[in-house]
């Protein structure tokens, strides 16, 4: 089979014994010549970023504005409209209003199960008011599932009825989520975390241990 | 009745000094059968993580960080997994050879440890034939390999098996021969004699004895390498071919101990280069009697330092082989063939027939000894500088766009942790 394959000459190789020798010299300054490129990898900065625990911003900070993440829920601008409740495709919000004795709206639940969700953003889209938002955060592994079903409420409050540019503005991307998903952040083993708590860099929470 | 025992250690192993220092020559002893015995154990696992941070670098990842500082005790999560694996025989593979394979195969590159040295008298035995020895258990692999691929009834195993026993009979000459050539320049077969025949300093090593057998070492390593079937010579496994090649059908334990052979047996190429051309554990400026004339704790001190020396060494080639394979390329069967019979085998044969006729013309410190010695030095600074100013432009040619792109220095020498 060897004798099908065309001889082992390359182009400007005159072949005989100064071809023989060209080619040892040829291998031998091409090995020379890769082992110094791998060399001087070595030397150069891995692109590997060390997710999570050696990260030099917060990943939810570096996502654009679009970003779709774990739903959250303004309840000072939520009416109480149902939109959201009825456009989700997967029926992963559920709502509950009653009325007082005071004839008040109070919206009693609002619950996010964001282990369903699929992130579609037709929620947000429908709601008119924009309590209903997707937040910048994403990092919500947790061992028990039913965490991840977002209680918005936490004492019935009465839904929203302000005038048009009278709404108050919304709190920051993920500030609410942070109040009812606790741990909010990435998970990480044990002795990374604790590297990084000597380090003083509360910025982005805490791991669930 | 204790003097009586000494009498009986110090007569047995031949150990120098006074009957009473029983006590260093204890030491010496249990480290050398320490090193014999497990040596291999606690090379090969740790250097499993090395190689793959080396491999992270060269390709421009971390590697194993998170077990452990550095992720240094990976090998033992990666162990501990392998332990723990169901152990398959496939139902169709032949029961016998199938199982006693791995053994074999690992006791192939186990049995060399008998005669390499890891010290001035850290040794288990010193053949006077101790080189035709190596040179003839490491043939014992070859038959492991064969019957793992032939028991595991297996096409990609029986492939990898066939290629691995064509590799290893047509390597095993290129890297006899080259080894002839260190025997001709030192008149022994000795492992001990061979070092003793060197010197502590470069200049005293073979290696840099003459230019050819400055060739010789590479020629040696090179087959050494295919012989082992390192890459760029790892056809025998050739996962883009072969799957996994001759463990292909191996689980748990027993693909363990195929592992354990592969890493450990670097330690054997590279401990047989010392020995052969870079001076062994010959220490720079101490004289070999000088340590064998020592007593007592001075002794034992001598064989820790002579084992670091030698330890130093070998481990600058294992770190020389791991790059080379993260380097090179995997050779065709065909140019496998080729670069044995074509270049190894010519160049190996004229080498040792010219070292042959230099031993024979040049007399050791007469001048055109020394001239030789200043010429192969020369070339080998010339070697070193040439490979660290090409890894140098590589760096600086990628500098200026990468500060482009990222807007920071890529410079990260490897004592930066990351």
């Amino acid at each position: 089979m060897v004798s099908a394959l065309p001889p082992a000459v390359t182009p400007g190789n005159p072949g005989g014994v100064r071809g023989w020798v060209g080619h040892i010299v040829r291998t031998a300054s091409s090995i020379l010549e890769g082992l110094a490129v791998t060399l001087s990898w070595a030397f150069r900065r891995p692109y590997t970023i060390q997710y999570p625990d050696k990260v030099e911003v917060p990943v939810p900070e570096t996502l654009p504005e679009a970003y779709r993440g774990i739903l959250e829920v303004d309840l000072r601008l939520c009416t109480g409209c149902l939109q959201c409740e009825k456009t989700c495709p997967i029926q992963c919000i559920s709502i509950s209003i009653e009325k007082g004795e005071d004839a008040v709206r109070r919206l009693t639940r609002f619950d996010i199960d964001i282990s369903r969700c699929m992130y579609c953003g037709l929620c947000s889209e429908s709601c008119a008011f924009d309590a209903l938002a997707h937040s910048n955060q994403f990092e919500a592994a947790r061992q028990d599932i039913s965490e991840l079903t977002l209680h918005f409420v936490r004492e019935p409050v009465p839904v929203a009825r302000h005038k048009a540019g009278e709404a108050p503005p919304r709190r920051p991307r993920g500030e609410i989520l942070r109040e009812v998903l606790p741990g909010l952040g990435p998970v990480m083993s044990p002795p990374a975390r604790d590297r990084r708590a000597g380090q003083g860099d509360p910025s982005s929470g805490e791991g669930k241990p | 009745m204790l003097r009586l025992i000494a009498q009986r250690l110090q007569s047995w192993l031949n150990l120098p000094g006074e009957t009473g220092a029983v006590l260093p020559a204890l030491a010496v002893m249990l480290g050398a059968a320490l090193l014999a015995f497990v040596f291999i154990a606690f090379f090969a696992g740790p250097v499993t993580w090395w190689e793959r941070r080396v491999a992270g670098r060269v390709m421009s990842r971390i590697g194993p960080n998170r077990v452990g500082p550095q992720g240094v005790l990976q090998w033992l999560a990666d162990g501990l997994k392998s332990f723990l694996k169901e152990d398959i025989v496939p139902a169709a593979a032949d029961r016998p050879l199938f199982l006693f394979a791995p053994y074999l195969f690992f006791g192939g590159y186990m049995a060399t440890f008998v005669v390499l040295p890891f010290g001035a008298h850290l040794v288990a035995t010193d053949l006077s034939v101790g080189l035709l020895y190596l040179i003839a258990i490491s043939g014992l692999v070859v038959v492991g390999i064969l019957m793992a691929g032939w028991g595991s009834n297996n096409k990609w195993a029986l492939f990898g098996g066939i290629r691995s026993a064509a590799q290893l009979v047509s390597y095993e000459i290129p890297s006899a021969f080259s080894l002839l050539a260190v025997v001709l320049a030192t008149g022994t077969l000795s492992m001990q004699g061979i070092v003793r025949a060197q010197g502590g300093w470069p200049w005293e090593w073979l290696l840099f004895r003459n230019p050819l057998l400055f060739g010789m070492f590479f020629v040696s390593f090179a087959a050494s390498l295919a012989e082992n079937n390192r890459t760029p010579f790892d056809l025998p496994e050739g996962e883009s071919e072969l799957v996994a090649g001759y463990h292909v059908e191996y689980s748990g334990m027993r693909f363990l101990w195929f592992m354990f052979a592969e890493w450990g047996n670097l330690w054997v190429i590279a401990s047989l280069a010392t020995v052969g051309f870079l001076g062994g554990w010959q220490i720079p400026g101490v004289r070999p009697e000088v340590i064998d004339q020592s007593t007592g704790w001075a002794f034992a001190g001598w064989q820790a330092l002579s084992f670091l020396v030698f330890a130093g060494k070998a481990s600058m080639l294992v770190l020389f082989a791991i790059q080379i394979r993260w380097t090179l390329p995997r050779l065709r069967v065909d140019q496998m063939m080729i670069v044995c019979w074509k270049y190894l085998v010519p160049l190996a044969l004229l080498g040792s027939a010219g070292v042959l006729v230099l031993v024979a013309l040049v007399p050791e410190g007469s001048p055109v000894d020394w001239f030789l010695r200043a010429v192969s030095l020369g070339l080998g600074l010339w070697l070193i500088i040439a490979y660290v100013r090409k890894a140098r432009a590589a760096y600086l040619a990628d500098r200026e766009p990468y500060r482009r792109l990222e807007g920071k220095d890529p410079w990260y020498p490897p004592y930066r942790l990351p």
